[in-house]
């Protein structure tokens, strides 16, 4: 009995840690700031400018990962093929490397002294320092997170039911449509939101490829190094608010008819 | 309707090889065989749901080995009914019209008779997951039945409903079958089931057809080893064979009716011909030993009685009521009998049953 106990309290007082350790820094952050503080910074038009255009980055990234990951996340999800686990281990490559290693890989590809980036270039698309950079990275490090999503939503839903829907006249699209879609799209949006909550804490890999625009982080990163912890800090806020609310409805959406299936 | 030749498939382990047979139109066709022996593999091959590595499906004349599922006009209704949960019972039932063009009242007209035949009037707002299993199977015949499939395929519909609405579902199944000009194929491992539905069936063991044929020539007349083990021919005899007599364990004659093709051989009795009195036997009777109970076994509806006759041991089957006044307890004497007719004979060549042994 005793034995149980001690593992019972072991337990609760290593999540207790868990819990102060993820909490308190938040806490104290979101706390620090005055009142006057949060307005002034909310007036600040650098301020508002780089928290749209994280959030903005983020979204169209997470979008475009759910365009070309999904019909990705629904083949790993449906078929066994050989070299199916090297691909799924490619898909987990840009969760493994480092942020600022990812930036310069990108740079490597879409830079001068690569074709890829002389021909992008010459067809006036700019890469570095500018929004198709940013969302280019944050494609990048949030994709993975949007086929796991997926591919689990997917894989939750039995094979019998796009099958018994074809035997009925459905083609393999009808059916994606009609019966797989309308039950993996929660998944999907999960996916959509890990994604974007990914790509909006991104700093590391943003900072190689575009310093300017500013997203939030990097003007956080900013004014922490010219004017210090208190001058980064209501940016900070208003960053996670904003970050919060967005997923607090798009969870929110989802969660009712969660009920139901 | 149906013609299936060489057909092989591998799938994650499932796999059939060499399958060869045809169904007629209209038929009710009943696929049996052990779990794993790749049933639903090949409903699921003929339905175009996986691919086919080599052989041919003929489907009314028309080679349909390559043709997409859609396309098909094969119906498949599955042990677990798969309704698609986002959908009403009417939006399941009507499903497969988005893909077909029927005038607006012939699918009414469908959809009405269905509804009333199934008894689904209640429910048809309904989402699949406030349904019960036999509300569920209904649904789903409805929905496969909708589309008018030339061939419906069904994977053990029935095992997964509780006993009493079994019976119901069954005749119903039958009525629909006489009823409508749809070839039936289906997976069960239920025997009253296969005989009361079926006209021809086959055996499938280990992905390959052991036999096709009539029901009642499947059970009566297994031609192997194993059809005969799996229809419950629980007295199978290593036997030599000589003239018209088989002799069995320690020299133990039987008569068998007729020459026997080979010397050395098995033969299989079922439980059900072999007949066991408390008196004692006519001498005219061929057949007919006297033994020693063994042991009795509960089957639920009846009795099985084994019955040491030297050293072998006889099954056969009885009603409570016959074993309660005949008394047949363990330890007590009997005497057994059998007709020639019903040993079957298997040449020891993998063991294939000889038609030309029978009388």
């Amino acid at each position: 009995m005793k034995r149980t106990e001690l593992f019972f309290w072991v337990t609760v007082s290593c999540g207790l840690i868990v819990m102060v350790f993820i909490l308190l820094p938040l806490i104290e952050m979101v706390t620090a700031p005055s009142i006057s503080m949060l307005v002034m910074a909310i007036r600040d038009k650098d301020v508002v400018r780089s928290i749209w255009l994280s959030v903005y980055t983020a979204g169209l990234a997470a979008l475009i990962s759910f365009v070309v990951g999904t019909p990705l996340a629904y083949v790993l999800a449906r078929r066994d093929f050989r070299g199916k686990r090297l691909v799924e281990g490619i898909i987990d490559l840009p969760i493994v490397i480092p942020h600022p290693v990812v930036g310069i890989a990108i740079l490597g590809v879409v830079g001068k002294n690569h074709w890829i980036g002389r021909g992008l270039a010459e067809l006036g698309v700019r890469v570095m320092g500018s929004v198709t950079g940013i969302v280019t990275v944050l494609i990048f490090v949030g994709l993975p997170f949007y086929v796991h999503a997926a591919k689990e939503g997917f894989e939750n839903i039995s094979p019998r039911l796009e099958r018994v829907s074809r035997s009925l006249g459905a083609s393999m699209f009808s059916t994606f449509f009609r019966i797989t879609f309308p039950l993996a799209w929660r998944s999907m949006v999960v996916g959509i939101i890990m994604c974007a909550a990914r790509a909006i804490s991104e700093f590391g890999a943003v900072v190689v490829v575009a310093y300017h625009p500013m997203i939030a982080p990097v003007l956080i990163y900013e004014r922490f190094e010219g004017y210090g912890l208190m001058y980064s800090q209501p940016v900070a806020v208003w960053l996670v608010m904003v970050c919060l609310s967005l997923f607090f409805v798009l969870r929110y959406l989802t969660l009712p008819n969660k009920k139901k299936t | 309707m149906i013609k299936i030749e060489n057909l092989e498939t591998h799938l994650s382990g499932f796999n059939i090889y060499d399958i060869n047979f045809s169904i007629e139109e209209g038929e009710f066709f009943i696929l049996m065989g052990p779990t794993g022996a790749g049933k639903t593999v090949l409903l699921e091959a003929l339905a175009g749901l996986i691919p086919v590595r080599h052989g041919k499906i003929f489907i009314a004349g028309k080679d349909v080995t390559r043709l997409p599922p859609e396309k098909r006009g094969v119906g498949i209704v599955y042990q677990d009914y798969v309704l698609f949960p986002h959908m009403t019972v009417t939006e399941n039932i009507r499903y497969g019209l988005h893909f077909h063009k029927y005038e607006h009242k012939e699918t009414e007209k469908r959809f009405e008779e269905l509804i009333k035949e199934f008894e689904l009037k209640s429910l048809v707002n309904r989402l699949p997951l406030n349904l019960s299993g036999g509300e569920l199977q209904r649904v789903a015949l409805a929905r496969a039945l909708m589309v008018n499939p030339s061939v419906l395929l069904l994977d053990e519909p029935l095992s997964a409903l509780d006993p009493n609405f079994r019976e119901d579902i069954r005749h119903e199944l039958k009525r629909i079958h006489q009823s409508s000009r749809t070839t039936f194929l289906m997976v069960t491992h239920d025997f009253a089931e296969a005989l009361l539905l079926g006209n021809r069936g086959a055996v499938v063991n280990k992905g390959r057809i052991e036999q096709v044929g009539k029901m009642e020539d499947i059970f009566q007349r297994p031609r192997t080893m194993f059809v005969a083990d799996f229809v419950g021919m629980k007295n199978i005899y290593d036997a030599q064979f000589n003239g018209s007599k088989a002799i069995i364990g320690d020299g133990l004659e039987l008569n068998i009716g007729c020459r026997s093709p080979v010397r050395v051989g098995r033969i299989a009795i079922r439980p059900d011909d072999i007949v066991i009195t408390k008196k004692k036997y006519d001498k005219n009777n061929i057949n007919a030993f006297s033994g020693i109970i063994a042991a009795v076994v509960d089957q639920g509806f009846y009795y099985e009685v084994h019955v040491q006759v030297q050293k072998l041991t006889f099954k056969s089957v009885v009603s409570k009521k016959i074993l309660l006044e005949s008394k047949f307890f363990d330890g007590a004497e009997v005497f057994l009998s059998f007709e020639p007719e019903v040993i079957h004979i298997f040449q020891p060549d993998s063991y294939q049953f000889n038609e030309k042994g029978k009388a």
